[in-house]
């Protein structure tokens, strides 16, 4: 039983005799007083002696908050922020993979690079378009397609530019696990399939290839064959539940499971069918490939299967010899992960890591395996192999494919050193 | 606040619930809102490489080069070269005064021009977008290519006659999405073994 200490202005009675409305009540902070039992004084010689109890077992807390966020012992967990270029217009922040564990990132954590700045859009600012080469050129307001069936899905979504540092930079950088792959991160997608507005407006017979704009100042624009669109893409309204944030395209995203990230164009707005694509900026530069024969690599959408472990990663150490979990992740922009292989003696040999599940498409896959750490120096490498027999290649194989300063669609193989004294570091095998 | 009432399906609503794969059952909407054309021009800024959408208008880099000056050479740099923005002259590879991997590209090496006008209508100069003139754009696409050595000083660019200028690395350049996936979803590349 409890009384009220003293009444104050937010003790809104909400029945005689002393009910209060318990919102109000609670937000005003006012704290309840304990009755002391009857039989106090009688069983006093058998109290527990609860002096050594932590205080939080001794005092009620903090009311529930209308947006939770996380606890301010977690406050060194943030994104990790990258500079592109001098203009200052360019951001970017990298997931703190080594910081998280499972296969889905709060949306505060959910890496984003913006070539523009974000916008801020009111959805009644935005609508959807899709015309061209269809029978009906057609829009929606955001309010529309809201009503529309939906999907949900999980997937990861990774910058094409994501690990860029251990391909450019000749020594490996001893960097963490985030700064060199943080530009991966994985959501519960929810939204509408593009193929029931695509059939909606009537794709004409020559009509092959989507030119897919954002509403951001510089329209970023990305073309991607219809037959992509058709098979699993959608337009994503929610993240991990919640509406999507202004970094990830609030109002609306598109989402193109398995390509390079900034082919899910954010702020999406318009859609203009056609029967080629339209070579927009950023297919003549930034994302494109150039070959070790001087070559342009264009159209080049699918981020290949990879696999990095989280923990333990660079700059991270271990206490002392002894046994402990390596964990990490793998994904193909393909479909499933089929195989994980660890090794902790640089690649001599190799175990199959633990996938736990479930194991969905085009979707970070976690990976365990215990390892009894014997206190001498060694290097920790994961090897990942999707459903289609796709490998993870060597990053010397890799580099022989690019010119040196080409830099996307790295999913090489990736690896940590052991020092005797435990330092994690980031090295090349 | 949530209604079907705008859609129209074939199947039961139930259906709505089973994932699409899974589904063999059409699910049909019909929710968009009819456009006019004249709207759809007010939006039509994306311009094609054999020249489709190119606007009417004219320039050429005698004219562009004060417009540069004035507008952009804060952060391309004097002549498109060492600035804080990306190089806009020179052959692709890594630059001695700075060799940062994005730095190594170059709009000589794009495959298209008419790339060049599109970018920079729609997004250039980077802090206020969308403020120049048509006849702006073309004239700064000209510097830009005269820049590179690709045309004169004084040859009009036009919906004519930017389409025509061949870019050095348009016959190097090639679709991975043709050449490498055969133009379809696959497991695997063509030519992975
Ligand atoms: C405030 C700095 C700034 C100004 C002023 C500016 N730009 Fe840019 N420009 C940039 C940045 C940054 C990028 C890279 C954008 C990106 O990667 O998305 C860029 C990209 C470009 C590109 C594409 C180059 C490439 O390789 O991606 C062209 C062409 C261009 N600008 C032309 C111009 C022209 C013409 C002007 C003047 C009208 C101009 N810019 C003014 C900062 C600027």
């Amino acid at each position: 039983m409890h009384v009220v200490k003293n009444k104050t202005q937010d003790q809104v009675e909400v029945a005689k005799g002393g009910l209060l409305d318990r919102r109000r009540f609670l937000l005003s902070g006012a704290t309840f007083l304990s009755v002391a039992g009857v039989s106090q004084i009688a069983s006093q010689s058998h109290a527990k002696d609860f002096s050594k109890f932590p205080d939080h077992m001794l005092t009620p807390g903090f009311p529930s908050e209308d947006y939770g966020v996380p606890s301010e012992y977690e406050n060194h967990v943030k994104r990790l922020p990258e500079e592109v270029y001098g203009s200052a217009i360019i951001t970017a922040a990298f997931t703190p993979l080594d910081q998280l564990n499972g296969i889905i990132t709060p949306a505060g954590l959910h890496f984003s690079v913006h070539h523009n700045g974000i916008p801020d859009i009111a959805p009644e600012n935005h609508q959807f378009m899709i015309h061209g080469l269809v029978e009906n050129a057609l829009k929606w307001s955001v309010e529309d397609l809201l009503n529309y069936p939906m999907v949900s899905r999980f997937h990861f979504l990774e910058c094409s530019g994501n690990s860029a540092p251990n391909i450019i930079s000749d020594k490996p950088l001893d960097w963490t696990c985030g700064h060199i792959h943080g530009q991966i991160s994985g959501s519960l997608w929810t939204g509408v399939p593009l193929k029931y507005l695509l059939d909606e407006a009537g794709i004409k017979p020559n009509g092959e290839w989507a030119m897919c704009e954002g509403a951001d100042s510089a329209n970023h624009v990305r073309n991607i064959p219809l037959k992509k669109l058709y098979d699993d893409a959608i337009i994503a309204f929610y993240q991990n539940g919640e509406r999507i944030r202004p970094d990830q395209g609030y109002p609306m995203r598109l989402f193109c499971p398995g390509y390079e990230g900034n082919m899910s164009v954010k702020w999406l707005h318009r859609i203009e069918i056609s029967d080629i694509p339209s070579q927009s900026k950023d297919e003549q530069s930034l994302y494109m490939d150039v070959t070790s024969d001087g070559r342009i690599r264009q159209y080049s959408y699918t981020m290949e299967v990879k696999s990095v472990i989280t923990k333990p990663s660079g700059k991270q150490g271990l206490p002392e010899s002894g046994l402990y979990e390596i964990s990490g992740f793998a994904w193909s922009g393909r479909g499933k992960v089929n195989k994980v292989e660890v090794s902790a003696d640089g690649g001599k040999t190799w175990a199959n890591a633990h996938l736990e599940g479930p194991v969905m498409d085009k979707c970070m896959t976690r990976f365990t395996i215990p390892w009894q750490w014997d206190g001498k120096e060694t290097v920790l490498v994961s090897r990942a192999t999707d459903e289609f027999g796709n490998v993870q290649p060597t990053r010397a194989d890799w580099v022989s494919r690019f010119a040196r300063f080409s830099h996307g669609h790295n999913n090489s193989i990736n690896s940590w050193h052991i020092s005797p004294e435990g330092k994690v570091s980031n090295i090349y095998v | 606040m949530f209604n079907l009432k705008r859609i129209s399906t074939l199947a039961s609503i139930i259906l709505l619930c089973i994932p699409m794969t899974t589904s063999a059952e059409e699910i049909k909407t019909s929710g968009g809102t009819a456009m006019e054309q004249s709207e759809i021009d007010k939006w039509s800024i994306t311009i094609y490489p054999d020249g489709r959408n190119l606007p009417d208008g004219s320039g050429t880099a005698k004219i562009g080069k004060p417009l540069y000056e004035d507008q952009c050479v804060d952060c391309h740099g004097v002549d498109g070269d060492k600035g804080i923005a990306p190089r806009l002259v020179g052959q692709m590879g890594y630059q001695e005064w700075n060799p940062h991997p994005l730095l190594a590209l170059t709009v000589a090496a794009w495959p298209n021009t008419t790339t060049i006008f599109d970018y920079i209508r729609r997004g250039m100069p980077h802090h206020s977008p969308k403020t120049l003139s048509d006849s702006d754009v073309y004239a700064l696409t000209a510097y830009i290519l005269h820049l590179n050595n690709l045309i004169g000083e004084n040859d009009v660019l036009d919906r004519e006659t930017l389409k025509e200028i061949e870019m050095p690395y348009k016959d190097k350049s090639f679709s991975a999405w043709d050449l490498e996936e055969g133009g379809e979803i696959r497991g695997k590349p063509l030519n992975s073994q």
